[in-house]
């Protein structure tokens, strides 16, 4: 019977997974073409570096070293899953336990020790949410779900380590209660006695495991489906995220390929202003009015951000109080991208819902407020590209709607005019090397 | 002694190659404090006898300004009319004093049909003290001064230039002092992304005062950049604290040029 229930339990959990890292994909999809299937070699490298090694959090030792703690109890921890998974299914005891000898033994020490390290890690990361109050992690987007969403997270987290602690601690007190000598794991041995060794009923020990035990595998089944509707989904983008990060020098920005088409064509002048341009050049628009405009890239950054907030608080416009924050660009750019994506499925792929990501969600004083430093691609730890999605909406608002802010109108009018963002006439550029 | 300066079309006329184009850029050419950076590294060139020429009246904007604003059109439209130039001379490698102009024929020009070599000036400054072309005096110019240096974010972030600047400051016998951001931490000084060209977005500070106080915090009697527009913004910074009579904002190529008594 349990067996069964457990079955079912595992099918429908991965089942329902399944169906929703679908709609992620779908919405990703949703992006414009990018080919990022050059470089595996340094890809890959990227990857191991930056998602798997952590790289980029150490700029920062504390958290770093905190998330360390929640991260490798995370991955490690998915070995006993495994162990679960068998039990669970054939109704077998720690079916490993056996086989592996004194080598389970360490492995199970070596995740309860990891567990106690997330544990108190867990603590700290909501003490600097919710009592010190870090500032990164208080802004003003990140009020009401955001924030509910961080705390829910490390709560689910604490109540998971508190399963494992309550099934091993509890077959620990059971084992020493029945031949005085138990599993020997390196936590367990001293926190079961702790809590449970007044319980000198075995009936009771054992129920106490069987709870641990169902509360720990329903919370990691709880936790794996709450990611896709939460911002902990950088568990899992984090890898490809890094994987496919640009690859070319920070400051090199895209040229546009259909801009390039017609500034040929208008600078040759054997060109016939009347052909008929090519079909497959034209693109429906300039630059990204929504995230439809937008390349598979950018909604697949969207998806990875966990919203730490390193690039806000690195970035000179809102440091200074001006209303852009790097973080509320890629937050915005996930809800549309959800909202259209929802829609969409509902609605058919070419309804339209009459929002955009530009207007509906980022204002123009956000975009004008960028100085394009890269200070918060530097920052993401997992290479994040919030001014990408900057500049393209910049150019839709330049290139479609001619909404430039008008002391840049006079720029580019004497960049076209006389070739520099001055009034100054070619004819003076040398002038310097004549005057004293 | 005044500037050799020969343009490519002068050279090109006589039948000679130079081995290096200086890109002096709009700020080198027509801002009246970026032109002593520019003539600062002209007199490097000149001393070191350095073979190069400039564009003269046939340059023009990178499109840098325009791209960084959305405007795409115009960005292409220079960078197209800049490619045809640079061929038609067969230039192949360049050096700018802008880091704005650096980062745009460095990476955004290959991809539109011009490829060079392109180097900071910072770069092949160092590249003539390491070859034994040029020596600094011994005048003490700089001796026990306190220099910090400021990271242009197109020099440093968007192309991981740190090290060739401090090195130059390190020749100086001076202290390099570094701010609390620098390097790839380094703060914008507001210039970047056609900001220079417009007023700052409603806020509570503007970010060059920002800049400037890290700059203040480390007690250095100069701060060096290698930047044109952070040149601007971290003088109009000290200026902000009235602290021009003791703190100087100086280019990396003055800073040579001084040490070298050019």
């Amino acid at each position: 019977m349990q067996q069964l229930l457990f079955g079912v339990l595992t099918l429908f959990s991965f089942g329902f997974f399944a169906f929703n890292l679908r709609k992620i994909s779908q919405n990703i999809h949703l992006g414009q073409a990018l080919d990022r299937s050059d470089n595996k070699a340094e890809r890959w490298r990227t990857m191991l570096l930056v998602a798997l090694g952590q790289k980029k959090m150490f700029s920062r030792p504390i958290p770093a070293l905190l998330h360390l703690a929640l991260y490798s109890a995370f991955v490690i921890t998915q070995i006993e899953l495994i162990e679960i998974l068998v039990d669970g299914l054939s109704g077998s005891h720690r079916f490993f336990q056996d086989s592996l000898g004194a080598f389970y033994t360490f492995m199970i020490s070596f995740i309860e020790l990891l567990s106690v390290l997330a544990f108190f890690g867990t603590l700290a990361f909501l003490a600097r949410r919710n009592m010190l109050k870090l500032p990164r992690l208080n802004m003003k987007e990140l009020a009401g779900w955001p924030t509910q969403d961080a705390n829910l997270i490390l709560i689910m987290e604490i109540v998971l380590i508190a399963c494992i602690f309550t099934m091993n601690g509890a077959d620990e007190a059971a084992l020493q209660l029945k031949s005085k000598s138990g599993n020997g794991f390196l936590i367990s041995s001293i926190v079961g006695p702790l809590f449970f060794g007044s319980i000198q009923d075995l009936h009771t020990l054992h129920l106490l495991e069987q709870i641990g035990w169902w509360g720990h595998i329903i919370m990691v089944y709880t936790f794996m489906n709450y990611l896709p509707y939460s911002k902990h989904l950088h568990i899992f983008m984090a890898f490809p995220n890094t994987y496919y990060s640009k690859l070319e020098p920070k400051g090199q920005f895209t040229n546009m390929q259909s801009v390039t088409n017609e500034v040929k064509l208008m600078l040759d002048p054997n060109a016939d202003p009347y052909a008929a341009a090519p079909t497959d050049a034209a693109p429906a628009r300039f630059g990204a009015k929504d995230v439809t405009d937008l390349t598979w890239k950018n909604l697949m950054d969207a998806y990875s951000c966990t919203e730490c907030g390193r690039c806000t608080s690195a970035c000179p416009a809102n440091t200074t109080g001006k209303l852009l924050s790097p973080r509320k660009i890629m937050m915005d750019t996930r809800d549309r991208m959800v909202e259209l994506g929802d829609f969409k499925r509902k609605n058919g792929p070419d309804a339209e819902d009459g929002k955009s990501l530009l207007g509906s969600y980022i204002t123009e004083e956000e975009l004008w407020a960028c100085t394009s430093c890269n200070a918060c691609v530097q920052e993401c730890p997992v290479n994040i590209d919030p001014l990408s999605i900057i500049i393209d909406l910049r150019r839709f608002l330049v290139m479609e709607e001619s909404k430039v802010p008008t002391e840049l109108t006079g720029m580019l009018t004497n960049i076209e005019n006389n070739g520099a963002p001055w009034q100054f006439a070619a004819t003076e550029r040398l002038n310097w090397a004549n005057e004293d | 002694m005044s500037l050799q300066v020969r343009t490519m079309a002068d050279m090109m006329a006589s039948g000679e190659t130079p081995e290096i184009l200086f890109w002096v850029g709009c700020a080198g050419s027509f801002d009246d404090r970026a032109k002593k950076i520019t003539k600062a590294l002209v007199k490097i060139l000149n001393h070191c006898k350095v073979n190069f020429a400039v564009l003269g009246s046939e340059e023009s904007c990178t499109g840098d300004p325009a791209k960084r604003a959305g405007n795409e059109f115009t960005f292409q439209m220079q960078a197209l009319m800049n490619i045809e130039l640079l061929n038609g001379y067969e230039v192949k490698k360049i050096v700018t004093a802008c880091p704005h102009c650096f980062n745009t024929l460095k990476n955004e020009y290959p991809g539109l049909g011009g490829t060079y070599e392109v180097i900071h000036h910072t770069q092949l400054i160092q590249d003539l003290i390491n070859t034994g072309k040029l020596t600094l005096a011994d005048n003490g110019t700089f001796k026990g001064k306190k220099i910090t240096f400021h990271d242009p974010c197109y020099l440093g972030r968007a192309n991981d230039v740190y090290e060739a600047p401090r090195a130059l400051i390190e020749k100086l016998d001076a202290a390099l002092v570094e701010m609390k951001r620098c390097k790839t931490n380094g703060l914008c000084c507001g210039a970047g992304g056609a900001q220079m060209f417009k007023e700052a977005e409603k806020g509570n500070k503007e970010i060059n005062i920002e800049r400037t106080e890290d700059a203040l915090e480390t007690k250095a009697g100069i701060i060096a950049t290698g930047c044109p527009f952070c040149n601007t913004m971290m003088t109009d910074g000290v200026k902000h604290f009235e602290k021009e009579e003791d703190i100087k904002v100086l280019d990396i190529a003055e800073l040579i040029a001084n040490a070298a008594d050019l």
